[in-house]
């Protein structure tokens, strides 16, 4: 194990799978002689060369769909969105092209990308950069989405995701980049795409976060463990195809379900939670699911208005104590 | 009496030899049939969905198929049958595909947008327009990053002029010197609109000057012109890794789709019965039966094969069972 950043655990999959497989290049905007606008390919051209570390202009349509047409023919491309805010410019070539390629020619041709990038809520970046990208994805048969919260969840998923043989939408977090944490610096350790993890055991109330939203779940749940609450902290990781046996092992253990994402609500990563456990383990409810969710608003730049936007510690807590019936209610 | 010059005859005359002329004669007739049925098959009820013919225009595909190699590659939109078949697939699988049926080329799951041929480099029917200009930048990447002498022919519509991927393939193309040959038909309506409403600049061709790409205009109606403009830019692109833009001046004689009888709103009748006056087929057979390079009997010959490949195709398609209800869920992932 070696201590390192979400950011360095990124660059260090991204070079060992380009050693392990010739086929494998990078390409995106600044990814090469800038270094990557959060530096997340830095170095890579100086080891690759520009064959394989490939700068583009400003063209997501474009360049995506070069990655796309590059896959069709065997090769296995990265291409990084400078924020996954720009991938909607992209929208058409990952939904039409690159998730449906496979089935509607049959079995003839898949699609062997990731589309990598930062996405999530920032620190005040506003509406237009500052937003949770998923849901824009997972919804669409063909794509698997990965958000990874560690660094070496990072590093094990961004491994699997380039050897996967499929289109694959990985969406980091500037606000994570900084985030140290240990990583296995075996070249063939890697992490099965659509398998959760138990962050911790708990007992009363199963959480289930990702990305930021985990980090302040486990704060949450150390405040909570003093007032005696035994909170089972329950990671994803995959969204698409998601861990549903995992999940449902959690809540038939804790019979409370808290779902936390950073995105608006509405037809949200919650929503879908809390319907396959409805549908799955209702017997096992001894509350009903509760959700906090991003406001159902754009990102406001005041720094106020964003904290009120967002999924804070204390919305959280109040959640869990509502469905743990702790308030002496 | 006056000595009358000898007529000009043979190959050397028609510019190709007695082999391909017949091939070419071929080809085309192949795709008009094959149009033909798949329209009597759409009244019949037994195609669904939309039904994009390519009748009138087959002397592109033809043409510019004529120059490639098996290992080049071909891509195009949702006009696409006459491509397909041009590049070496197999009627039957075709005309299967258009059915629903379980032996068409991607399993029924595709159908008539969505044809796709790894067999023969076919890389598909696109249905959005402008979505496979950059697909096909994609494949010329991969080409180049293999080191492969390759190349891609894309073939698209006037209809994806206006939109932003042309533009971005185009400049990325030229910027990374991908072997991809744009080769746009030109039959002067998206659906409905004409290329007047829709262009600031309708010579198309003239796009590619802007991004530094060897562009040129191609009379779409003569596969000799086609064969012979599309050698030239693969041939270029080939060697130098350049890409090409050209434009084929051509004509559907039907409507945009079999929902759209002849497109008789935005267009008139004379205008197109005036078009199909330069019919491609017509125009070659009888310039090759002028030149001596084929014979009356060389014609039955071709369009009696090609009537029985058709017939084979239709009566296989019919005989193809559905797709198994399973399938709904295969091919979604692929597996390690």
């Amino acid at each position: 194990m070696a201590v390192m950043t979400y950011r360095e655990a990124l660059n260090l999959a991204l070079r060992e799978e380009m050693r392990r497989d010739p086929r494998v290049f990078v390409m995106g905007e600044e990814v090469g002689l800038y270094e990557g606008a959060y530096k997340v390919t830095q170095g890579l051209l100086k080891e690759f060369g520009p064959r394989r570390v490939v700068d583009t202009p400003i063209a997501e349509s474009g360049f995506t769909g070069i990655g796309i047409g590059a896959a069709m023919l065997g090769l296995r491309p990265v291409v990084e969105m400078m924020t996954f805010n720009f991938a909607l410019l992209a929208l058409d070539q990952i939904v039409n092209s690159a998730a449906k390629m496979y089935y509607m020619s049959g079995g003839q041709f898949n699609v062997p990308i990731v589309i990598r990038g930062p996405g999530g809520p920032a620190a005040q970046l506003a509406a237009q950069h500052s937003q949770s990208m998923e849901t824009y994805f997972y919804h669409v048969p063909g794509l698997k989405v990965v958000r990874p919260t560690t660094p070496m969840d990072a590093k094990g998923l961004l491994k699997s995701a380039i050897r996967d043989p499929n289109p694959v939408i990985f969406i980091e977090a500037e606000t994570l980049y900084p985030v140290k944490g240990e990583v296995p610096e075996d070249p063939d350790f890697v992490i099965p795409l659509g398998r959760a993890v138990v962050r911790r055991e708990g007992t009363d109330v199963t959480v289930i976060a990702y990305m930021g939203m985990m980090y302040r779940a486990i704060e949450v749940a150390d405040e909570l463990a003093k007032e005696g609450i035994s909170v089972e902290l329950v990671d994803p990781r995959t969204l698409r195809p998601m861990d549903v046996e995992t999940i449902i092992g959690s809540v038939r253990k804790t019979h409370r379900v808290v779902v936390v994402e950073a995105g608006a609500g509405f037809a949200g990563m919650g929503s879908e939670i809390s319907a396959f456990v409805t549908e799955h383990a209702f017997d096992d409810l001894d509350a009903p699911v509760e959700r906090v969710t991003g406001a159902n608003a754009p990102m406001p730049y005041a720094r106020n208005l964003e904290k009120l936007k967002t999924p804070t510690k204390d919305k959280i807590a109040a959640a869990i104590r509502r469905v743990c019936n702790a308030n002496g209610s | 009496m006056a000595k009358t010059m000898p007529e000009r005859r043979g190959s050397a005359v028609l510019g190709v030899d007695a082999e391909l002329a017949r091939k070419l004669l071929h080809d085309m007739l192949l795709i008009r049939r094959f149009e033909e049925k798949a329209a009597e098959a759409y009244t019949l009820g037994k195609v669904g969905g939309f039904l994009h013919l390519y009748i009138g225009e087959e002397a592109v595909a033809v043409g510019a198929t004529s120059v490639l190699r098996p290992d080049d590659c071909a891509i195009s939109a949702y006009r696409e049958h006459g491509h397909c078949l041009a590049k070496g697939a197999d009627p039957r699988r075709v005309m299967a595909e258009l059915f629903g049926r379980r032996d068409g080329l991607s399993k029924g799951k595709g159908g008539s947008m969505h044809l796709f041929d790894r067999s023969v480099n076919f890389l598909g029917g696109h249905a959005i327009v402008g979505a496979h200009l950059p697909l096909a930048a994609g494949a010329a990447f991969a080409i180049k990053y293999e080191g492969r002498d390759a190349v891609i022919v894309c073939y698209f519509g006037d209809g994806a002029v206006p939109q932003g991927e042309f533009h971005e393939s185009l400049n990325l193309a030229a910027l990374w010197k991908l072997p991809v040959i744009y080769l746009c038909e030109n039959n002067r309506y998206a659906m409905g609109t004409s290329t007047d409403r829709a262009l600031a600049q309708t010579e198309i061709w003239k796009f590619g000057q802007t991004y530094g790409i060897p562009s040129e205009k191609v009379d779409g109606m003569d596969v000799l012109a086609v064969r012979e403009v599309v050698g030239r830019a693969v041939a270029r692109t080939r060697q130098d890794k350049t890409p090409s833009l050209i434009e084929a001046d051509t004509y559907r004689y039907r409507g945009h789709s079999m929902r759209d009888p002849a497109g008789a709103v935005y267009r008139t009748k004379e205008e197109v019965e005036r078009e199909k006056q330069r019919d491609p087929i017509v125009m070659f057979r009888e310039r090759a039966l002028r030149a001596g390079v084929v014979t009356e009997a060389d014609v039955r010959a071709i369009e009696k094969d090609v009537n029985d490949r058709i017939d084979e195709a239709v009566a296989f398609a019919d005989a193809s069972p559905e797709p198994p209800d399973e399938w709904l869920f295969t091919d979604i992932y692929k597996e390690d």
